[in-house]
């Protein structure tokens, strides 16, 4: 059994996928073009590792989740009041960029001293959660390093399924090629959990979660200190989203197996 | 409609208030400031040793998820910020100019009536007298009542983010978006809070996977700015009636874009552009620079369009390209897209503004001028004023019942400027409910004796008169042809509208793919419109019977996202989720009351989560 665990999630906010997206020649880096005009979301990987995250822990008592954000202040605040109703969490606030343009290893240097700084964290209760990819730059790989930077050995990509057995050893679900798992079991905490999409759907609204919540946000925010994030040594040579090609057409009543077979036979030309 | 047997959770608040907009963005903000000067001095009854808990629930995705563009003389806003800088609000700018222009038609399709035509006449054979160029008159001068000096055009999706996180910084109230309020609490006559909708159900608004019951939210004082076709406001209308000789029959819906601007084009950030005449004489435009090369544009349809075929959006890509305009825009690229309804019978509408346990603030308390056109200020003082008197009464330790709501905030809104010129304004739009010359006579009549004429009328139901497709038609498409018409528009899903449109001789839109695009292409470009499952239908037919008979079906035809189509086995429209914006212009363009004589519809709009996703409104 275990006393329950100390679950960091780092995840932060991204442009709402379904706004047009622009990039455009920043100062020494690519930017969105009205990037302060666009709204934010939750970054659905990080959403998916959040919710597994607040779930484990009412399964686990002793448990307690924070999570780690690094965005631009304003935008955090904003992104605050549609994720604080969905569940219990203490907000871990950085300042700084969070478009995309950003270099994966100072994002994953700052998150890291900032876990480091968290008061009361027992790094031996610790799982490290974060997405195993990103709606803003699907690299995905700040999670492993924020891990490696804090000595965390035992790290899971795209996981769907963490449980936790009854001598405290932890099972692993990561996605491998050809849509089958690689089921592993390790001792227990601490790990690195890079989530793909989890089991959960998104917890309703609960006004009094967002109001706990709520009561740790603000303070958080307001302390939040700039990261770090000065881009050396990187140099950005392109940016551009891929082509669309839009034809919309209004039709109803029509079958799967008739919508399926016209996507095939626009897709073969 | 909610079962009251389900157990439900209960949380207990201070103050409630109800959707997020200009109206409570005054409250809370001059609240806030009230309760941060306080310093403490102030305690929640509801979790004793805590300031005040006040929260605020709006039903969108998000707080910059309002539609409107809006010129304003910002007077009250100002007040609020007396240092505000118009830089740092996106979108935003001082008015730099101002003309009202008469649009002639180009076409030949709207529909005219001799006055009109004897107008046009006139001003097309001398033209060079009254300086008819790309078909349009401008007005040589603008009444004093209509001019916006020294005011702000704003974009309100981010006026609003603007102002939530000026709030927020403060830390005294909380802001909850995505979260729709269902219904008020009411017990013997007071409002005791509201109740928020449930979640995890199926479309019929039954239990499904996940099934949380709406939480009931009790709180002393209830504030309700959810604006006007709000499930709040109208259920208390629906339980507490409207004052004595009060009414709400003048409506409009409102239909814009944001448009990235042609290269080329020379209109200044501040510009601002009134137009009326054209593509219907009842149908007013509007065109605003909010920044270079950023312009919100649109069109008002309003209820006093008699017609059975209020296509707004159709409407307003004939608007875009009339001369005037086109030669501003051609080449320009959609942005954003929205509609709202507005409430247009002013203070002809205002409702109890308190009753025990509650007040209502904003443009559903009746606070759009509906002389000078202008509703954003107005809305953000009313908030301003409940927001004092709650001080007051706070710090006097008083409830919030009915006398002690009079006696604060009621007192202090009839004796502001505001509630000054909404007397003037009253009558302004009456002469409109007997056709467009009548109308803007009246209006103009109403302005230049500051209230003390106006045209004849008062109490009517001509909202629920609109024509009957052969009435409407009479003259331009045989009766035996709509009949045709009807059951191949069904059969083939075409919208309706569009091929009456059509067929009276409004040319086929040049799609360009950019900024004029298919209404579905609105959508998915400009609003990004969402329908999160685990709720409820939120339009609902409570009439199935009198939508099976109505001929008409109008709520079909002013649908700002086409998401009521025929098609119904049962006759009654089809209503798809995924393409509502929540305008509620069904709900006031409904010609079946649910009771002869009864202003309530056989369509509402209920409360509901989704809608718009754009801030660049």
């Amino acid at each position: 059994m275990t006393d329950g665990f100390h679950i960091v999630v780092c995840g932060s906010l991204v442009p709402d996928p379904i706004q047009t997206l622009e990039p455009v020649p920043g100062g020494d880096r690519p930017a969105l073009k009205n990037e302060a005009m666009l709204p934010s979301v939750l970054d659905p990987w990080a959403g998916h590792a959040l919710y597994e995250a607040a779930h484990l822990a009412a399964k686990t008592p002793g448990s307690k989740v924070w999570l780690v954000s690094l965005g631009p202040k304003a935008q955090l605040q904003q992104l605050m009041m549609r994720v604080a109703q969905k569940v219990p969490f203490e907000l871990v606030a950085l300042d700084g960029p969070a478009s995309g343009f950003t270099d994966s290893f100072e994002v994953a240097v700052a998150l890291a001293q900032a876990i480091e700084g968290i008061d009361g964290l027992d790094r031996s209760r610790l799982l490290l959660f974060g997405g195993c990819a990103s709606a803003s730059r699907d690299a995905g790989v700040t999670v492993q390093m924020v891990g490696e930077r804090l000595g965390i050995h035992d790290q899971f990509l795209a996981v769907d399924e963490l449980k936790v057995e009854d001598g405290g050893s932890i099972r692993v679900l990561e996605r491998v090629e050809g849509g089958r798992y690689l089921a592993s079991v390790c001792e227990g905490a601490p790990l690195v959990a890079a989530w793909a999409t989890g089991s959960l759907p998104e917890p309703p609204n609960s006004p009094q979660v967002g109001m706990q919540n709520m009561r740790t946000i603000m303070p958080a925010l307001a302390k939040a200190g700039p990261a770090t994030l000065g881009g050396e040594g990187t140099t950005w040579l392109t940016a551009e989203v891929p082509q669309q090609r839009r034809e919309t057409r209004v039709v109803k009543d029509s079958s799967a197996d008739e919508i399926a077979q016209e996507i095939v036979t626009w897709i073969k030309g | 409609m909610h079962d009251n047997t389900v157990e439900r959770q209960c949380l207990e608040v201070d103050i409630a208030c109800v959707g997020f907009g200009p109206a409570s963005g005054g409250f809370l903000t001059t609240l806030s400031r009230g309760l941060t000067e306080a310093q403490g001095e102030f305690e929640s009854s509801a979790m004793p040793g805590l300031p005040p808990q006040v929260v605020c629930y709006e039903r969108a995705d998000d707080l910059g998820f309002g539609v409107s563009g809006v010129v304003t003389r910002a007077t009250a806003i100002r007040e609020t910020y007396p240092d505000l800088d118009s830089a740092s609000i996106p979108m935003t700018a001082p008015v730099t100019s101002e003309k009202v222009v008469y649009l002639l038609d180009p076409i030949g399709a709207s529909r005219r009536g001799l006055a009109v035509r004897f107008a046009d006449a006139m001003l097309r054979g001398l033209r060079f007298v009254f300086r008819v160029r790309d078909e349009a008159f401008t007005l040589p001068f603008i009444p004093k009542f209509l001019h916006k000096d020294g005011g702000l055009v704003l974009g309100i999706g981010q006026f609003h983010q603007w102002v939530a996180s000026q709030l927020m910084a403060e830390a005294q109230v909380q802001l909850w978006p995505g979260t729709p309020v269902a219904e008020p609490l009411i017990e013997d006559d007071a409002v005791v809070g509201v109740r928020l909708v449930d979640q995890g159900t199926d479309l019929k608004g039954e239990p499904d996977v996940g099934y949380l019951p709406g939480m009931d939210i009790k709180a002393a004082l209830t504030v309700v700015a959810d604006g006007p076709v709000g499930p709040i406001g109208r259920k208390l209308d629906e339980h507490f009636g409207l004052p004595e000789g009060h009414e709400r029959r003048d409506w409009a819906v409102g239909m814009k874009l944001v448009v990235d601007l042609p290269e080329d084009c020379a209109l200044e950030p501040g510009t601002v552009l009134h137009t009326m005449g054209y593509p219907e004489p009842e149908v007013f435009g509007f065109l605003y620079v909010n920044q270079p090369g950023l312009a919100s544009l649109g069109i008002f349809v309003p209820s006093s369009l008699d017609s059975p075929v209020r296509a707004s959006y159709r409407y307003l890509q004939h608007w875009m390209q009339h001369p005037y305009l086109w030669k501003h825009l051609k080449g320009g690229k959609l942005r954003s897209w929205g509609a709202k309804t507005l409430q247009e019978s002013g203070r002809q509408g205002e409702p109890h503004l308190v009753g025990d346990g509650y007040a209502r603030i904003g443009e559903g308390s009746g606070s759009t001028n509906i002389l000078t056109n202008s509703g954003v200020d107005e809305a953000w003082a009313t908030g301003a004023q409940l927001a004092e008197a709650v001080l007051e009464l706070l710090k006097s330790k008083q409830p919030f019942t009915r006398d002690n709501l009079e006696r604060t905030y009621v007192k202090r809104r009839r004796e502001s400027t505001l509630d000054k010129e909404s007397k003037v304004a009253a009558k302004a739009r009456v002469g409109f409910r007997r056709g467009f010359v009548r109308g803007v006579i009246g209006t103009g009549l109403t302005g230049l004796t500051r209230g003390r004429l106006n045209a004849p009328g008062g109490l009517g139901t001509k909202h629920r008169e609109i024509k009957t497709l052969a009435e409407h038609f009479k003259g331009r498409i045989p009766a035996s042809e709509i009949e045709r018409i009807e059951a191949e528009a069904s059969a083939s899903q075409r919208p309706l509208q569009d091929v009456y449109m059509d067929r009276v001789g409004w040319p086929a839109i040049p799609f360009d793919g950019e900024l004029l695009v298919s209404h579905q292409d609105a959508l998915l470009l400009g609003g990004k419109v969402q329908a999160p499952p685990g709720y409820a239908d939120h339009v609902v037919f409570l009439d199935p019977a009198a939508c099976a008979a109505c001929e008409t079906k109008p709520c079909i035809a002013i649908c700002s996202g086409q998401a009521l189509t025929l098609g119904g086995e049962d006759g009654v429209p089809l209503f798809d989720r995924e393409k509502c914006i929540h305008c509620g212009a069904c709900q006031w363009s409904c010609p079946a009351p649910r009771q002869p004589g009864h202003d309530a519809a056989a369509i509402a709009l209920e409360a509901g989560a989704g809608g718009l996703h754009s801030a660049e409104n």
